[in-house]
């Protein structure tokens, strides 16, 4: 296997009796963007934390451009990083606290300018000599990351930092990151427990669960080939299907909503289903079917359905009405093998 | 071996960090820990030092005079608790959650009494029922004569219930001032009575602090040393009994048996607000609205006289111990002079030795209480250290100043000692009444530095800034307006208490507590009040002069930590 430029070989990681990470390998290549993303408790800010040098494995190693870095101490990394709560010190301008880690890296008149340009770079320039408790939330969220990046670290290390954000903002502030990302190539790592979020803005995402790494790939690889049903439920809306015989067990065919078409009844080899919720979502309709036997009794099984607004007239469709609908076969996803430990759905 | 090195934790700050914990952990261990188990050995262990066991113990409760003292003590604190508890809820209860006009004045006068050396209440009384009392005599023959044996439990119980007041007022306030008002409007929404809503919401919501304030109107009272010396009489308590021992018989042994007895409820009670404290989180959330006070005349009107009532007692025992101070010579020339405060504020004198006391354990205090706490709260080194060092700093909580003085007399008082040259010495007043104020004080800092964001550490090392100049630069400024609050505390409480340092004074630094407790043993009942007066000023003055400087300082650090939400 191919070296990554920042390698974490065998890390696993324990508080008290609690196991936080267990067998983490994972490459990262340079200019990566990559999402930890995770339900909470599943270890992936612990793993940030090693990354950052604030915690320390218990076992494993780390290295970076093939330099181990297992022990070095935080501050002797290079690492900017971005905390969830952003710790923007309070008593200190937001120019100050740009300055903060510059102080024994440049020259006075050296940290002028840096300041200057991050002000520019992140937008606040007339902010400069407020205090935290001054700004927006976004505001304070870019004046973490332009502290962060001040020293030019050679990685950046994002703690959730959009999660205290509204909605709006928080779009907003995402292709922000992107585009700092874009410009200056940093290889960026966040944590994120928001599947939209990474599905956007990663190049890669690690899923994890229950302290262990479940699945590393592009957004669109974990979302249309996830390779656990865990990882098929977390990223996106999914219903699991049991096979035509029947057999009782794990499920091992999935298909997303959006890949199921209603059919005009009488139609060629349709299955039927009874609508049971009805869900208003703008642009489209979800749907809860229950699926029907070939005798036409519920079988307590259910699909969701997505169904663009326009089409919701045309079907005619209220609750308890009997609908048919084919899968499309090219993107049901099927699991080959289900081992127990991804089968869990947090 | 590298796998070994690799598991201390990466951390560049760690060295000198780590210096700083054991240092802090040597001086704990100096201060507190040792000096307790002197304590204990003495009181099992006879003249010679030979262990005997638990033969004081034995000796103590077969001497009747030395038994009834004790149950006196219980008496005396249980009737106190009695009555103590229940005029601070509702005075409390009024000021919180009534809509009474004048709540800023009832609430000054309340407090007014921390402000005195227990003393002054013990002396009060006396100029009001003593034999030559101002009630007594019946305002000197205006009225009939109104006499009560003043001398004795209903003395002390007087006095102490004025004591112990104020921190039972304080302790109830703060628990009526956060309760959850939509836990009201549920009851309301829910057809609850009044009566109904105040037993089911009010009480359970206050019940921690209850107990809390019986424990401490308790405990203060079952080992305060001044009420007793001064309207005590014949009455002996347990107080009084170590003091006979100690400096009256020089009977070491059974004064630190006696001491482990005073130790006993206060160890006790420490356990019980433990626990409670631990249980009461969670109560209040950060969505909690405050309470609104609805009108209600009846309970207006009636509140008011009570507060009214309780305020007119605590005012006329101040006026009437000023009154006394300036008076030429009670009852016979009440021609008015300063004759009694005459060479008090002299080069050597108990007053100036106080103030030099005072300052010295604030600064000192203030800034090794803040050092500590923030090296427990905020360092990443030795957890186990620092978890120790956290009980430590609670373990003066449980320690009454009668027993401190007691301990610091045993550790230091010893040739062999390597700090035996403290002895003797002013320091030895500061690090015991440091030692005394210091669990509650880092309590404060304590609570004070969690409000911090807990990550900033983490982000300076991230920065590769170090430790120290985060501390400088960030947790000391945001941290100003506690460390002025505890500076104060520690200057106050220095000003008043008697009960540890009158073991420890030399006498060419007797501190001005110690000496009402002399002036009034030999019947300069009006100097002795003067003096209190005295000390009643100066903690005035500090603390105006205080609140001016952190009252603009907390406006503005309590601004820069309002969190925005979008």
């Amino acid at each position: 296997m191919k070296l990554g430029y920042l390698s974490l070989r065998n890390l696993s990681k324990h508080f008290g009796k609690q196991t936080a990470l267990q067998e983490i390998n994972l490459d990262i290549y340079q200019h990566e963007f990559i999402c930890l993303l995770g339900p909470s408790g599943c270890g992936k800010t612990t793993l940030l934390r090693i990354l950052a040098g604030l915690e320390k494995t218990d076992r494993g190693q780390l290295t970076i451009g093939g330099k181990d870095i297992t022990s070095v101490p935080a501050g002797k990394r290079n690492f900017g990083m971005m905390f969830q709560s952003y710790a923007l010190f309070p008593n200190l301008s937001v120019s100050e606290n740009i300055a903060y880690g510059l102080r024994n890296r440049l020259t006075k008149s050296q940290i002028i300018d840096r300041v200057d340009e991050l002000l520019g770079l992140v937008e606040l320039n007339d902010q400069r000599d407020k205090v935290p408790a001054q700004l927006s939330g976004g505001q304070q969220q870019r004046v973490a990351l332009a502290r962060a990046l001040a020293f030019s670290p050679d990685c950046l290390l994002l703690d959730e930092p959009l999660s205290a954000l509204d909605a709006k903002v928080r779009v907003k502030l995402r292709r922000e990151i992107c585009r700092l990302h874009q410009q200056f190539g940093m290889t960026t790592i966040m944590v994120t427990h928001d599947q939209e979020e990474a599905l956007t803005m990663a190049d890669r995402i690690v899923v994890m669960n229950q302290s262990r790494i479940i699945q590393v790939g592009a957004p669109n690889e974990v979302y249309e080939r996830p390779n656990s049903p865990f990882v098929a439920d977390f990223i996106g809306a999914v219903s699991f299907i049991e096979p035509d015989g029947g057999q009782q067990g794990n499920p091992i065919m999935a298909i997303r909503p959006e890949h199921v078409q209603l059919v005009r009844e009488g139609q060629e080899k349709g299955r039927q289903g009874i609508v049971r919720e009805i869900e208003y979502r703008g642009t489209h309709y979800r749907l809860v079917l229950e699926l029907l036997d070939h005798q036409d009794a519920p079988r307590q099984q259910f699909l969701t359905v997505d169904l663009p607004t326009q089409d919701m007239a045309t079907f005619h469709i209220k609750p308890n009405q009997k609908v048919t609908f084919s899968l499309l076969p090219e993107h049901i996803i099927r699991f080959d093998t289900v081992s127990n430990t991804s089968i869990a759905v947090g | 071996m590298e796998t070994w090195l690799k598991r201390i934790r990466p951390n560049a700050n760690g060295w000198s960090q780590n210096g700083f914990i054991l240092i802090m952990m040597l001086i704990l261990m100096f201060t507190i820990l040792l000096p307790l188990g002197e304590l204990l050995i003495k009181a099992v262990s006879n003249k010679e030092g030979n262990f005997i066991g638990f033969a004081n113990f034995a000796k103590y409760f077969s001497t009747p005079t030395l038994v009834t003292s004790l149950w006196n003590s219980i008496k005396v604190s249980l009737i106190t608790t009695l009555v103590a508890v229940p005029l601070a809820f509702w005075f409390a209860y009024a000021l919180e959650r009534s809509g009474i006009r004048g709540k800023w004045f009832f609430r000054s006068v309340a407090l007014l009494p921390l402000f005195a050396p227990s003393m002054l209440h013990g002396l009060a009384l006396i100029y009001l029922f003593g034999n030559q009392g101002l009630v007594s005599t019946g305002f000197f023959g205006l009225l009939p004569e109104f006499r009560i044996q003043l001398y004795g439990q209903f003395g002390i119980v007087l006095s102490e219930i004025l004591y112990t007041f104020p921190q039972a007022f304080l302790i109830l306030s703060v628990a009526f001032a956060s309760s959850d008002y939509r836990l009201y409007e549920a009851a309301e929404t829910l057809g609850a009575s009044k009566w109904r809503t105040f037993w089911t919401v009010t009480v359970p919501g206050t019940k921690f602090a209850l107990i809390s304030t019986v424990v401490v109107c308790f405990v203060l009272t079952f080992t305060d040393f001044g009420a007793p010396k001064v309207v005590g009489g014949q009455y002996n308590v347990l107080a009084t009994d170590l003091f006979k021992q100690v400096i009256g018989q020089q009977n070491m042994q059974m004064g630190a048996a006696v001491g482990v007895l005073l130790l006993i409820p206060a160890v006790i009670s420490f356990a019980i607000d433990r626990i409670s404290q631990r249980k009461q989180s969670g109560w209040l959330s950060a969505k909690s609205l405050p309470y609104r006070i609805e009108a209600n005349k009846t309970r207006d009107v009636l509140l008011f006289i009570l507060c009214s009532m309780v305020s007119a007692v605590i005012l006329s025992i101040i006026l009437v111990a000023i009154y006394g101070s300036i008076v030429k010579v009670w009852p016979y020339n009440l021609q008015l002079s300063l004759s009694h405060y005459e060479g008090f504020l002299d080069g050597a004198g108990p007053f100036v030795n106080s103030l030099l006391i005072s300052v010295g354990a604030a600064v000192i205090g203030s800034i090794v209480t803040f050092m500590f706490a923030y090296l427990i709260e905020k360092s990443n080194g030795h957890a186990l250290l620092r978890n120790a060092a956290y009980l430590l700093s609670m373990l003066p909580l449980a320690l009454p100043g009668l027993v401190l003085g007691l301990v610091y007399v045993f550790f230091f008082n010893n040739p062999n000692q390597p700090l035996h040259g403290l002895y003797g010495t002013i320091w030895i007043m500061i690090i015991c009444n440091i030692v005394h104020y210091y669990s509650v004080s880092f309590l404060t800092v304590t609570s004070a530095l969690k409000k911090l964001d807990s990550e900033f550490e983490a982000a300076s090392e991230t920065m590769n800034v170090p430790w120290y100049r985060t501390l400088v630069r960030v947790t000391l400024p945001m941290s100003l307006p506690c460390i002025l609050e505890i500076f104060m505390y520690y200057f106050i409480n220095s000003m008043v208490t008697v009960s540890a340092v009158i073991f420890l004074y030399a006498p060419d630094l007797k501190p001005a507590a110690v000496a009402i407790v002399n002036m009034e043993d030999s019947g300069d009942i009006a100097q002795a009040a003067a003096m209190s007066l005295l000390i009643i000023l100066a903690n005035l003055i500090m603390r105006s002069v205080v609140m001016l400087l952190s009252g603009k300082m907390r406006r503005r650090t309590e601004a820069l930590l309002v969190k925005k939400d979008s």
